[in-house]
């Protein structure tokens, strides 16, 4: 067989094996012996992880119509027992009355709360620092087998200017603080598992709290960086047919040919849309945080999905359930990016030689523009023979 | 180099500056980790 498809049937299938949302449906159950009350097969498809509808008891919330006579034992409870009143809390169908104000006030028990909890804990930090370890020993090994790309004949001594101050102040701006961002948020992720046992409680509360005021402040100058490189830059990132020639030709990181490119070659465009698509995914869910219970959008999003592709998400969210789905797709597009900002730190830093200066001091060696960025010195060279600039 | 220093600068100050022009309309989600009581209503 093919290995490559293969390897694409294992994926899947593993990624089925770890997606309980794949879990098959109970099957029907006979509930007439109970009176329609949950079974012992209720219990154990709801261990086995089956798929159930609920219905059965969310919807059992009691009837007046059933009440007994007052003069007999349990007739002041007006044809609802005990259970049919915690079912109710629970499934969020009884009119709570509070004198506690707030979104969530009149949820007294959220069923989300302990699988977003276990998923936080588990499979999140497992996942996602596994995601994080493994892009690093890729990029080590391909360091091993590639080595640094160097110029082809070496540096020509003379410079061209890359990128403008104000290009490489947007850039930074955002590069600083999603660097800011991505450890103090790994800190909030995953300190109480490995830096409690390490540091211990006390120093461990001031870190995070620490973390968590950088976090939610430093995120209005990544926000900001965002909107900058994209209106700087999104004009030269438009993707063209330039651009599938230099993904067949690998970016000439394989062959030692060097495919034309513009100011931005593919690879670079891919991390701009990257950057940029997974930012706003990002910032949305972490104004959603920053602002609990304002900016609810799950439900509306789920339900824009079900009706565009037939899923069956669910679109009836308490606000607490708005917040967890929010956090862990926060967590979640946050390790993506982290994935590809590490990869883009590699091959802006010791990946290649004469890269870093494109964005340190903005003026590159003419040789590394000329072997990486042809077409975008030719048009420079034939601006500045115009008497224009870059 | 400077320019990269002085963005790491310019992110810091928005950090500073962020809660109180937050505070200014109200919202101080982002303070409370320094805050003394919890708030119900």
């Amino acid at each position: 067989m093919n290995r490559k498809l293969l390897g694409a049937a294992l994926l899947a299938m593993a990624t089925l094996l770890f997606n309980p949302a794949w879990a098959s449906d109970a099957p029907a159950v006979d509930r007439t012996a109970t009176g329609g009350a949950q079974t012992l097969e209720d219990i154990m498809a709801r261990q086995q992880q089956l798929k159930m509808d609920e219905s059965f008891r969310s919807e059992n919330l009691g009837n007046p119509a059933n009440a007994k006579p007052i003069t007999e034992q349990l007739g002041t409870r007006g044809g609802v027992s005990d259970s049919d009143v915690w079912r109710g809390i629970r499934y969020n169908q009884s009119d709570i009355k509070t004198q506690a104000r707030g979104p969530g006030a009149d949820v007294l028990i959220q069923d989300g709360g302990m699988p977003w909890y276990k998923l936080r804990e588990g499979p999140m930090i497992t996942y996602g620092g596994g995601a994080l370890l493994g892009i690093i020993l890729l990029l080590v090994v391909f360091y091993f087998v590639r080595g640094k790309i160097m110029i082809d004949g070496g540096p020509s001594g003379t410079k061209i200017e890359r990128f403008k101050a104000i290009e490489r102040f947007g850039h930074w701006l955002l590069a600083g603080s999603f660097i800011a961002l991505a450890l103090t948020g790994l800190i909030t992720l995953m300190g109480r598992s490995f830096l409690i046992p390490v540091i211990g409680h006390e120093a461990y509360s001031t870190l995070a709290v620490g973390s968590k005021w950088l976090h939610n402040n430093v995120a209005w100058a990544f926000m900001l960086g965002l909107v900058m490189t994209f209106v700087m830059w999104v004009a030269h990132n438009i993707p063209n047919k330039l651009d599938w020639q230099w993904i067949k030709a690998g970016g000439g990181i394989f062959t030692k040919s060097h495919p034309s490119s513009k100011k931005f070659n593919a690879g670079q465009k891919i991390i701009f849309w990257t950057v940029m698509l997974l930012g706003v995914s990002v910032s949305l869910s972490g104004l959603s945080l920053l602002f609990p219970f304002e900016m609810p959008m799950f439900a509306g999003t789920f339900s824009v999905i079900n009706s565009v592709i037939g899923t069956d998400f669910p679109t009836a969210l308490t606000p607490h359930e708005e917040m967890q789905y929010a956090n862990i797709w926060h967590s979640i597009v946050a390790f993506a990016m982290m994935v590809a900002i590490i990869a883009h730190i590699y091959i802006g830093s010791v990946g290649m030689e004469g890269a870093f200066d494109a964005m340190g001091n903005g003026q590159v060696d003419r040789e590394w523009a000329r072997q990486h960025h042809d077409l975008w010195v030719e048009e420079v060279e034939a601006k500045q023979g115009k008497g224009g600039s870059s | 180099m400077k320019v990269m220093a002085a963005a790491f600068v310019v992110a810091l100050v928005i950090a500073f500056c962020a809660p109180v022009v937050l505070n200014q309309f109200g919202w101080s989600s982002a303070e409370q980790g320094s805050s003394t009581s919890v708030r119900l209503d």
